[in-house]
């Protein structure tokens, strides 16, 4: 296939069951129109062309973080990327970085969940709730939301130098993720629940290169809430106080 | 072979509320496609009704007025007594999800903020900007997390097992292995969605293929109201991406190509927050009347916000700005965005009373794969993820009460041979050659699209009913092209082809049937309400032929008389 609207993926293909070929990059020449994306071409040629090709999807409008992966060397969610916003006809697909491979550009995000899971994910009250909602500010909703606005995509996780060399660091998403509650006027968990990730797996591991937050699709920023917490734990370390 | 007390398929807002209601009392397994953060409930835009009176404009609201707006906004096909429970509970229903977690915007006093909405009496929307779906499922998700829910992520359930009195659990299909595997269980509850992927410009995720509905309806459980089908006012252009009605709410204006509001001409009160069925008529009737715009990808009108200012869009709908951005390199603020009505909502589904329960024991629905009705034969915004919250919690209720009272015993030997069936249906489709799914999935949608849209006629449906006999025909011969099976996603599609098939069947007969027009349903040949002949639900068996055959019941009414609708 030839012609000026023709663009060539380059996708890595990977199938444990087949561990003795390895992996390798196919190539789809695929004909797109202005606003095609990433993701649509991948579904084009999962439906037309070659119905082995492994990859996730859902919303397809950027709010569900299912699909994202390295696309001409950069991490983002293919449903929100426009293939015709690439200057050169080659484009190449490869599975998110730091996780394991499943399948071509499925990975295994078990480690992801864990690390999220550990921070206690959740709004933890001791007050018992009132009839009516708990009042909270405007100021102190606006606190909250860019962590608010996390979607669990993983590009942090996958663009993270220090999740790269240590599986057991916590990883950016669980950070911004506590930074959510802890930070949240409503939340009533002690402090010293932050002792808990006062070592190099927690809040002293990263190495504040900003990846995460040139990585996150929706302008989120992991290491504002790294930084935040460590001013906590060094504040609960000096005067022993527990919380806000 | 896995086995709960309880098996929950989805893992969305519905599917996550009845598990968190019941996981500290029974074992609960929950099975969901996608991991349940992905599921469809998460792009939800707009909001969640319920009559707080938190605005200024809104302190006279009541759970009455809620229910009202709700019953006309039906065109009084809703279940009256099910339509009183869902907005009486209200309220505490997004007490409740304040109270674990989530996110709602404020004003000024620091109590949830509130916006008006279509067809609404009262600003009653509490929203946390425009990404309301997305706050609550994940607040949902971190209830559920507290709780140490058993989740199966990735495992697509594709049989419901009955002995045509009772269910014995469901057949799933683990992506990651390619394994199937029997899960026997006490109850189940399937929370699976809706199924909008059977039309082709839809704004809903590629996961919504609707084959829960058509699996409880394999297995011999009735389907509702099917013909019902919401088009949303507005959808992107090229994407179908939704442009939340919360647009509308905080004062975008609709514009044909001339420069006028045209809503003037249809709803003179309520202008371009009239009901969804109401302004998909409007921009349609533009649109074919010439006063629309070309686009390769479908003709369209103007979504006008610049009006509001930056500080409102970037403040209460940041979503809006960015999808924009991101998907048509236009900005809101500088410039209109292009939208066409597009396939939004089922308002059908499994036909369930207002606990859940359906004609199967043990079986129970809830969300949009359900239809209780309280939607009736339109939706009003803001309404279907309160349906999702309270009718989840009913339906934990409902099954703690089953299990309490029965002795339940789930067949293995049933669900073993059930298994095996299926072992043969699968290695039937990965052997040989044949048709591909995708291809009669784009056929199949393309005829939604084009003969059962927001304007019928009885010729138009006919034809539909011919092409899906055709397609359904052609599926016998669809045959997958990648034979292994691990994260298989060619040979899930050919099996959510068949029930997407049957779910398409059952909306064109239900449209085909129905002769006059109310709600989301138009009928062009028969453009009347018609109370004496019509004011029942749609009731569709699968029959023994694997045929659809149709009855039909009475329409609960218990405070609202029907009357004339105008807005």
């Amino acid at each position: 296939m030839r012609g000026e609207n023709v663009y060539r993926f380059k996708i890595f293909r990977y199938d444990p069951s087949e561990r003795e070929s390895g992996p390798y990059f196919q190539t789809y020449d695929v004909r797109v129109e202005p606003g095609l994306t990433v993701l649509m071409v991948l579904l084009r040629i999962r439906d037309e062309i070659d119905g082995t090709l492994a990859f996730r999807s859902s919303c397809r409008s950027a709010v569900c973080g299912s699909c994202a992966m390295v696309i001409n060397g950069k991490i983002d969610l293919a449903c929100r990327t426009q293939v015709s916003k690439f200057d050169e006809k080659t484009i190449i697909l490869e599975p998110l970085p730091n996780l394991d491979i499943i399948k071509d550009l499925v990975v295994d995000m078990t480690p992801f969940w864990r690390m999220y899971e550990r921070v206690k994910p959740y709004l933890i009250r001791k007050t018992p709730s009132p009839q009516k909602e708990l009042p909270q500010s405007e100021e102190e909703r606006k606190r909250i939301d860019q962590f608010v606005n996390c979607i669990l995509c993983a590009s942090c996780y996958s663009a993270c130098p220090v999740v790269a060399r240590d599986p057991e660091y916590l990883g950016p998403h669980a950070f911004a993720k506590l930074e959510r509650f802890i930070s949240d006027s409503r939340d009533e968990r002690p402090l010293s629940d932050l002792l808990e990730f006062d070592n190099p797996h927690g809040l002293w591991g990263c190495d504040t290169v900003l990846k995460c937050i040139e990585a996150c699709p929706k302008n989120v920023r992991p290491t504002d809430s790294i930084v935040n917490l460590r001013k906590r734990l060094i504040k609960l370390r000096l005067f022993g106080k527990d919380r806000k | 072979m896995i086995e709960h007390e309880v098996i929950i398929v989805g893992g969305g807002l519905a599917g996550l509320r009845a598990a968190v209601g019941l996981c500290e009392k029974y074992d609960v397994g929950l099975i969901s496609k996608v991991y349940p953060l992905r599921s469809h409930s998460v792009a939800a835009q707009g909001g969640i009704n319920a009559s707080l009176g938190n605005h200024p404009e809104g302190r006279d609201d009541s759970w009455e007025k809620h229910m009202f707006d709700t019953v006309k906004g039906s065109d009084y096909l809703a279940d009256q007594h099910a339509v009183e429970i869902m907005c009486k509970d209200a309220p505490r229903a997004i007490y409740e999800l304040e109270h674990w977690g989530c996110p709602f915007s404020r004003f000024p006093d620091g109590s949830i903020a509130q916006r008006p909405f279509g067809g609404a009496g009262f600003p009653r929307t509490c929203y946390s900007a425009d990404l309301t779906g997305h706050v609550l499922l994940h607040t949902l998700f971190e209830r559920a997390i507290s709780k140490r829910l058993k989740v199966y992520p990735e495992w697509y359930v594709f049989a419901l097992v009955s002995d045509g009195i009772t269910c014995h659990g469901v057949i799933a299909f683990d992506l990651l292995t390619g394994e199937i595997v029997p899960c026997a269980a006490k109850a189940v509850l399937f929370a699976t969605g809706g199924y909008g992927r059977v039309y082709y410009y839809s704004t809903n995720a590629l996961i919504n293929t609707g084959s829960g509905i058509g699996i409880a309806y394999r297995a011999g459980v009735p389907l509702k109201d099917m013909e019902f089908v919401q088009f949303h006012p507005t959808g992107l252009v090229g994407t179908n991406i939704l442009m939340t009605e919360a647009c509308r709410g905080e004062g975008g204006y609709l514009i044909n190509r001339l420069g006028e509001r045209f809503m003037e001409k249809y709803a003179p009160i309520a202008m371009e927050l009239a009901p969804r069925d109401i302004v998909s008529r409007s921009i349609q009737t533009e649109i074919e009347e010439g006063r629309g715009f070309d686009h390769p990808h479908g003709k369209y009108v103007l979504l006008d916000l610049r009006h509001l200012g930056e500080k409102k869009i970037m403040e209460r709908l940041p979503g809006i700005r960015s999808i924009c951005l991101d998907f048509l390199g236009i900005d809101p603020v500088y410039e209109p965005i292009p939208v066409m009505p597009c396939q939004h909502y089922s308002m059908g589904g499994i036909d369930t009373n207002e606990k859940c329960e359906t004609a199967l024991r043990n079986f129970f629905a809830a969300g949009e794969c359900a239809c209780v009705s309280v939607h009736g034969a339109n939706r009003l915004g803001g309404n279907s993820l309160l349906e999702t919250v309270v009718f989840g919690k009913i339906a934990s209720e409902s099954i703690s009460e089953y299990l309490c009272g029965n002795e339940v015993k789930p067949d293995r030997g049933l669900l073993l041979e059930e298994k095996k069936r299926l072992e043969k249906k699968i290695e039937r489709l990965m052997n040989g050659e044949g048709e591909k799914a995708s291809k009669i999935q784009v056929e199949l949608s393309k005829t939604m699209s084009e003969y059962v849209g927001i304007f019928r006629t009885e010729e138009q449906l006919k034809f539909a009913l011919t092409k899906i006999m055709e397609l359904k025909e052609r599926y016998k011969n669809v045959k997958v092209s990648s034979r292994r099976r691990a994260f298989n996603y060619e040979l899930t599609g050919a099996l959510e082809l068949e029930f997407m098939l049957d779910v398409a069947h059952t909306i064109a007969l239900g449209a085909y049937l129905r002769k006059e027009s109310r709600g989301a349903h138009f009928r062009r040949d028969w453009e009347k309400r018609d109370d004496k002949n019509w004011l029942k639900h749609t009731v569709f068996k699968f029959n023994e032929d694997g045929e659809p055959e149709v009855s039909y019941k009475d329409v609960i009414i218990t405070r609202f008389e029907p009357v004339e609708r105008v807005y």
